[in-house]
């Protein structure tokens, strides 16, 4: 995978995570590009489109759309299927995730995210070892919120 | 699963944060967010020391700051000191802000570097994860270096954590994409590819991606993962789907793991094991079966994955191309998909089936479901779904359904996307051409072609028909008598009007014996379409006459008439107007036997591919594929012998003046390759240009270098000069950078036509000074009597350089072609910086330079005057500092500068020792690159 968006209906960039190096004025660019085609849509039409030398997979889950651009030779269903997969562990993690989890929280959205997909590939597909992943992050988290600085970190997972 | 702390600690985020959605304009959020850049600046650069919480808050609201698509410019290095925190959070922090906007800062990549080299040692698996996310979401290069042999280690290690591992492998498979040369697997190889044999199925999943990549530029090296991989999947395959816990989704066992293996299988041969092989068909025979099975659940995501891993099996078996049986079940199993109610599924299926139709065990499978197909061309509403089944017409078209699969696409183009059309013209064109089994049907397609889009009809597909038609006779009379009949519509498309002059102006004999179609009523004809056309048409048109004054004596007068009349002889148009007085003074002074030799029927174009396949070949797209075996099949059939992809005009050009070398490159790339500012000749001469080019042609003059020498030492001055033409220069260089402004003079009282200019770079010099681009402004073609136009040239001076580039000219004055190529004076001194040093520096210097090959000397015969200002001017004009007082010797002269280039500054020093009584001078360089001293010496030893 080449890179995901995650943009609103109002064509608002909600998340962004790029697999390959572009420069900032690039990404503007695409991410213009891309917003306004998958927008003008319609919403029966299929869920793949040919864009430049990639394949886009897109889908909209409430008022979010999110989109992939992936390789030639890269499964389109599979495509659809981490975006599902994401909006899952989303799902679990936020308890019915909308669209202001993400935009409050886009720190977790990124954390969740790279727990997921590294590099663009699947790098864990269960949802129990994410989330569990996630969990002990946050655990940690309480953990040295409590002011106890310094303290060397010797357990966890 | 808890709640999430929501405020766990970052309020003032959040606020921010709402502040932001509340705001009602643009304005309002940029005047927002620039209060709170200047707040977080102030607190970064202020006297208290932020603690990490504060420093965490703030630069996660410059990064929100940044993803809302604000520029940031600070706050960097905050966001490393988090790295080193203890505190988790402020950590995980510090490394998202660095993963999305650290590029490749180097200032701070060392102590990114640092941070995580800390964190991979850390033996916490927590913490080596997050570095190794961060490696692989920068990905950089320095990166790369540093951690390339780390990683494959920490991969490997028997008590490495699994999600370490996951992460390890992934961030490798990072690097090796950025930089394959860093990352050497050598020792670990076989230790990797086993990690296909591993319990853990995330791990499994992560390294399999990793090994995919390495196996597709070492096959040889991984080809045991083969049957690793047909192991793996078999056990997948025939599991039962709760076997896999939660690997298992929507009742399909590892649907990723599963896509990724038949993946991985892709960069194979089919395995020779027998063994081996017979699991692998097994499994996909298994695949294919269960795609018949009543689905286990009515989710979507339930028949995406399965039908994922479906695609995936039937791109092997595509692949291996050598399983008929699997073939034509795959096919099969398409062709249900192609009438399923999910469009996603309508669209892979005539995706994947374009690639099928290209085997030849499933070819004739492919094309039974033809009607399918057009109906889904017809029908669907979604425009990438019918680009699809097009491409797949496209692909599953040979000669028995082709004349059904044109006409299709035809009516299809009535009402196609506008996105698509030049597209479907192109291989509407190419299947015509392809499958023609009469030419008759061809030029009726052609012409069709035209009617229908004729605006996407690029000059490939017309200038195709022309060369079909003057290549095969059998269909010229059939051509002439169809343009005549499709010309007679009211409104008929530019493009028709000039196959149908064209032709006509060939071939308009074979049908003038029907009083329906005299000479006279296609002269009447083709001369009503006349006024609505374009410049080039009208010069294609202009030429017809000429051929119909040869064709048919009868219209001579008519004809005669027409060029005579003040729009034509006087017309503004240069190229307009020198056609028909060329055509008016040909027709009446030639005699028949000259106008016959002339004006004679076009020879046959010679066998050349295709420039339409070419065309499409260059528009990327899944016809891609099938246009490699077209052509394939051309090279073997060669079903037409038409060909040549020389565009109708470069012929004609040629045939008129067989001393013209032709070019035999397509028109187009001529073209292409014309300078900026090239004369409208090349757009204009169709069919015959007599005049054109046939005077007496100026021998393309050996490179003129006369004016080189003396511009050594100046920068202004007249260049070249003969009876005709005056060029002068004018020149200013700072640093690397140079400007020339060149000045052509006309001598005459005649215009000089078709003027252009080109400057070109000879062999070693075209690395070297790269941008040697015309400016913006390219030279007039026509250059009036006494006139004097000019004409700015940018130079870049990358490196140290010999050659001068050159100046190539060419104008027409009265009828001869005139050729002309100079030297331009662009000379490594003149991107001197001068340099003044005291005497002692100077000879320090020298003695630094003292090894033999930075020295240059030459002893030479004074050609000129050796009185001390001459010499003092020349020295100055060289772009050195000239040091007085240096020199023991007072008779001496001493010189130091610095040449800027664009990658580097050679430093040069030399001396000129003049012997007045000898009459002799000796020249020492020494520069601190020998091939400067050597350039530098020859090019002054002329000048003294």
């Amino acid at each position: 995978m080449q890179f995901m968006l995650l943009f609103s209906r109002q064509g608002k960039l909600r998340l962004q995570k790029w697999y390959v190096p572009l420069s900032d004025k690039e990404k503007k660019k695409i991410t213009r590009e891309l917003v306004q085609t998958v927008l003008a849509r319609k919403p029966k039409m299929c869920s793949f489109l040919e864009w430049r030398d990639l394949k886009i997979v897109y889908k909209r889950y409430a008022s979010l759309y999110f989109c992939c651009a992936i390789e030639d030779q890269d499964n389109e269903l599979i495509t659809l299927e981490i975006i599902h997969r994401y909006v899952e562990l989303l799902d679990k993690y936020f308890g019915s995730v909308c669209e202001l989890d993400i935009i409050f929280n886009f720190e977790k959205a990124y954390f969740i995210l790279d727990e997921f997909l590294l590099g663009g590939e699947a790098q864990e597909t269960s949802k129990k070892n994410v989330l569990k992943a996630i969990e002990q992050a946050d655990l940690l988290q309480e953990v040295s919120g409590g002011g106890q600085i310094g303290l060397p970190f010797h357990f966890i997972c | 699963m808890p709640a999430v702390s929501k405020g766990d600690g970052m309020r003032g985020l959040a606020v921010f944060i709402s502040d932001i959605r509340n705001c009602k304009s643009k304005e309002a959020e940029i005047k927002r967010i620039n209060k709170e850049l200047a707040n977080i600046r102030s607190k970064f650069k202020g006297d208290k020391a932020l603690d990490g919480y504060s420093k965490k808050k703030y630069v996660c609201k410059l990064l929100f700051i940044f993803l809302l698509g604000h520029d940031i410019d600070f706050g960097h290095m905050e966001a490393v000191n988090l790295l080193s925190s203890n505190k988790y959070t402020e950590k995980q922090i510090g490394y998202l802000f660095i993963s999305v906007l650290v590029n490749s800062n180097s200032e701070l990549i060392r102590l990114i570097n640092n941070a995580i080299k800390n964190d991979l040692s850390s033996r916490n698996p927590t913490f080596m994860c997050l570095a190794l996310h961060c490696i692989a979401n920068v990905g950089s290069r320095e990166m790369a270096e540093a951690f390339a042999s780390e990683i494959p280690r920490i991969l490997v290690a028997g008590d490495t954590m699994d999600s370490v591992k996951q992460s390890a492998a992934l961030c490798l498979l990072r690097l090796y994409k950025t930089s394959p040369d860093l990352v050497l697997m050598g020792e670990w190889t076989s230790r990797v590819v086993h990690l296909l044999n591993d319990q853990h199925m995330g791990v499994v999943t992560a390294a399999i991606s990793l090994i995919t990549c390495l196996s597709q530029k070492n096959p040889d090296e991984f080809k045991t993962c083969v049957s690793l991989a047909v192991s793996r999947l078999s056990r997948i395959v025939s599991s039962a789907s709760t076997d896999l816990q939660d690997y298992t989704y929507y009742f399909v066992p590892a649907p990723w793991l599963s896509c990724k293996l038949l993946r991985l299988l892709q960069c194979y041969p089919p395995p020779e094991d027998g063994a081996v092989k017979g699991r692998l068909v097994e499994c996909l025979e298994t695949i294919l079966n269960k795609a018949q099975e009543p689905p286990k659940s009515k989710k979507v995501q339930h028949s995406n994955a399965k039908n994922a891993i479906l695609f995936e099996a039937i791109s092997l078996i595509i692949h291996y191309d050598s399983e008929p049986n699997l073939l034509v079940r795959a096919c099969n199993q398409l062709g249900q998909f192609l009438q399923h109610r999910e469009t996603n599924l309508r669209y892979l299926a005539l995706e994947s089936m374009c690639t099928l139709a290209s085997s030849e065990f499933s070819h004739e499978a492919v094309k039974t479901h033809i009607e399918t197909v057009i109906n889904a061309l017809k029908t669907e509403r979604d425009v990438s779904v019918r680009q699809r089944a097009a491409d797949l017409l496209y692909a599953m078209c040979d000669r028995s359904n082709a004349k059904q699969i044109v006409a299709e696409m035809l009516s299809y183009l009535e009402t196609a996307d506008y996105s698509i059309r030049e597209e479907m013209v192109l291989k509407v064109a190419i299947l015509a051409e392809k499958y023609a089994v009469d030419y008759s049907w061809y030029v009726d397609t052609i012409l069709n072609l035209i009617r229908i889009a004729g605006d996407y009809v690029s000059e490939e597909v017309w200038y195709r028909v022309i060369q079909i038609v003057i290549n095969r006779d059998d269909v010229q009379g059939y051509a002439a008598k169809t343009v005549f009949e499709a010309l007679q519509a009211p409104a008929c498309h530019e493009n028709m009007v000039k196959v149908g002059g064209y032709i006509l102006g060939e071939f308009g004999n074979l049908i003038a014996g029907d009083p329906r179609s005299s000479p006279l009523v296609q002269f009447n004809l083709l001369h009503s379409k006349f006024h609505l056309c374009s410049v080039p048409t009208r010069a294609l048109l202009l030429s017809a006459y000429i051929k119909f004054i040869n064709l048919f004596p009868e219209t001579k007068a008519t004809i005669q008439e027409v060029l005579r009349c003040d729009s034509q002889i006087r017309n503004s148009d240069v190229e307009l107007q020198q056609r028909a007085v060329e055509y008016l003074k040909l027709s009446s002074i030639a005699s028949t036997d000259v106008l016959a030799t002339v004006l004679e029927e076009m020879p046959p174009f010679p066998e050349r591919e295709s420039s339409i396949l070419a065309k499409l070949k260059k528009k990327k797209g899944p016809g891609a594929v099938s246009v490699t075996e077209l052509e394939d099949s051309k090279r073997e059939g060669g079903e037409l012998n038409g060909g040549g992809d020389r565009g109708p005009d470069t012929a004609a050009m040629a045939a008129s003046n067989a001393s013209t070398p032709s070019p035999s490159a397509d028109l187009l790339g001529i073209r292409s390759a014309a300078p900026v500012g090239a004369a409208p000749a090349s757009a204009g001469s169709l069919l015959v240009d007599v005049f054109s080019e046939a005077g007496p042609i100026a021998p393309s003059a050996a490179v003129n270098d006369d004016g080189f020498l003396r511009f050594v030492c100046k920068n202004n001055g007249v260049l070249f000069e003969n009876q005709l033409l005056q060029i002068g220069i004018k020149s200013e260089y700072r640093q690397n950078l140079g400007r020339m402004y060149l000045f052509y003079g006309n001598k005459t009282s005649v215009q000089f036509a078709s003027f252009t200019t080109t400057v070109s770079c000879p062999g070693e010099l075209q690395s070297h000074i790269l941008s040697m681009h015309l400016c913006t402004k390219p030279v007039e073609p026509l250059v009036e009597g006494g006139a004097q136009i000019q004409q700015v040239l940018n130079i870049e001076c990358l490196t140290d350089f010999s050659d001068a580039p050159l100046l190539n000219i060419k104008f027409r004055y009265g009828g001869a072609l005139q050729n002309l190529t100079l030297k331009l004076p662009v000379t490594i001194n003149k991107f001197f910086q001068p340099t003044e040093m005291t005497s002692s520096d100077f000879f320090q210097r020298w003695k630094q330079l003292s090894q033999p090959q930075q020295e240059a000397q030459k002893i030479f015969k004074a050609n000129h005057s050796m009185d001390t200002e001459v010499l003092k001017a020349k020295l100055l004009g060289l772009g050195t500092a000239l040091l007085d007082n240096v020199d023991p010797n007072p008779e001496n002269y001493v010189c130091a500068g610095v040449i800027q280039t664009k990658g580097q500054q050679v430093g040069c020093l030399l001396r000129l020792e003049p012997n007045a009584q000898a009459q002799m001078y000796r020249l020492t360089l020494r520069c601190s690159k020998d091939s400067v001293s050597r350039r530098l010496c020859e090019l002054l030893a002329e000048q003294f």
